[in-house]
């Protein structure tokens, strides 16, 4: 295996339900709904999953919701400020973390 | 400046995959006739299938105008569909407009709003609208960032200027009998959006941001030819475009692509079954035949000339080029 991620996987995905079909059947039923427009649409859907996919750093995601919000009718300058939101709640749950640092620091300080 | 496909390893030839699913590509009622005055334009876009520019000398004469109309009045079109480069560089196309005008319940007028300046565009429109010519305006996308990088710097403000004085005449407003409608092309190796989802966007965004209004949206695929393919190939998302657009091949989208019902005239009279056909020189039916040998439209049940573009207009629901077909 010369890299761990190759975009021609991607495509594959559904391979994950050879060993477990019915596991795999359920997954990608309840994948397609979630994705279908309902109160939000379809390209909102997308962005929050570009945000998303970019928390949980995970290439195949950014590969294909970068590809699924230009083709929902998004442009860069709004996947970029979806990506911020996410960065901005990552960064903070680590901040707001700085508050159990000052509590047990005060318990231990004079 | 005829398009020579590059080899794409692994896809199977377009003709093959309708023989594959027992399907025979042929002419149905012609109803729109598309006439291309020309290749000549100001802009060189960068998803152009006719590499119009402002270099190109292809502009349709007089004479052929006058053949063109002749033809018109021989067939029973419902639509005809004016399309270029940018139809507004061809000095006759009020010659055009007027004289075909009886022939026809419909005349469509395709602009890239960018190619005349401003008075011009009054002139023009005061002559479209006398004559209710329904105009079809590019803008890619409300972002300036993605129509500039498709169509060139300044593009997306020039583009809204005209699309307020397009406003101003009343086109594309309620109860004007003036019809403004926009297509959007993606700017980029990818495929649109849900036509519907995004006129409701475009029509939402563009009154928010710009007070601007027009009747309906048209989403079109980037065809692989031409400038486009060009770009394609020198930015290595060729191979990957072609196999997306034969993977989505929708077998159900074939009764409903626009070359079953348009016939597609070149500037110099040629005729062909789409303008895609048209850009790569592959003429109507496989045969080269000028506007001055038919005595009526195609016939129906006519075989119609694929090849491995044609993947582009049965991708997913299906696209025309006067949008999706869903």
């Amino acid at each position: 295996m010369e890299t761990y991620y190759n975009p021609k996987d991607l495509p594959k995905f559904t391979d994950i339900g050879k060993e477990a079909p019915d596991l795999a059947k359920k997954f990608f039923e309840y994948y397609t709904s979630v994705f279908k427009e309902g109160e939000l649409t379809e390209r909102e859907k997308a962005l929050i999953a570009l945000a998303v996919a970019h928390t949980i750093q995970c290439p195949y995601c950014i590969d294909a919701y970068s590809n699924a919000c230009l083709e929902k009718g998004s442009n860069t300058a709004e996947m970029t400020e979806a990506l911020h939101v996410a960065v901005a709640i990552r960064g903070g749950a680590s901040l707001v973390h700085g508050l159990q640092m000052r509590k047990i620091t005060e318990e231990v300080s004079m | 400046m005829e398009t020579v496909a590059p080899t794409v390893l692994e896809l199977a030839p377009f003709s093959n995959v309708l023989v594959e699913h027992n399907l025979a590509l042929t002419r149905d009622s012609a109803t729109t006739l598309q006439v291309n005055v020309g290749k000549l334009c100001n802009l060189e876009c960068q998803h152009c299938h006719v590499e119009a520019g402002p270099d190109r000398q292809e502009v349709m004469e007089k004479n052929t105008i006058d053949n063109v109309v002749s033809f018109a009045s021989r067939c029973d079109f419902e639509v005809v569909d004016i399309t270029g480069g940018a139809p507004e560089l061809n000095p006759n196309l009020a010659y055009l407009v007027s004289s075909i005008y009886n022939h026809v319940p419909k005349l469509m007028l395709r602009t890239n709003l960018t190619s005349l300046p401003d008075k011009k565009y009054d002139q023009l429109i005061n002559t479209l609208s006398k004559y209710k010519v329904v105009i079809v305006a590019s803008l890619p996308s409300v972002s300036q960032l993605q129509t500039d990088a498709q169509r060139g710097n300044g593009i997306f403000e020039k583009s809204l200027t005209i699309l307020k004085k397009l406003n101003e005449a009343g086109y594309g407003c309620k109860n004007s009998g003036l019809e403004l409608d926009i297509v959007s092309n993606p700017t980029g190796a990818f495929f649109p959006p849900s036509q519907s989802a995004a006129e409701k966007r475009f029509k939402s965004y563009l009154d928010r941001r710009w007070g601007i209004e027009f009747n309906n949206l048209y989403v079109v695929t980037n065809v692989p030819l031409g400038r486009f393919q060009k770009w394609l190939v020198k930015s290595s998302n060729y191979e990957n475009y072609m196999h997306k657009l034969a993977d989505s091949f929708n077998p159900g989208s074939i009764g409903g692509v626009m070359c079953r019902s348009y016939v597609s005239v070149s500037w110099n009279g040629f005729l062909y079954d789409c303008d895609f056909n048209q850009a790569t020189n592959l003429p109507l039916g496989g045969s080269k035949t000028h506007v001055t040998d038919l005595d009526g439209p195609p016939m129906l049940g006519d075989p119609i000339a694929v090849s491995d573009h044609c993947y582009s207009c049965t991708a997913g629901a299906g696209f025309t080029c006067g949008g999706s077909i869903d």
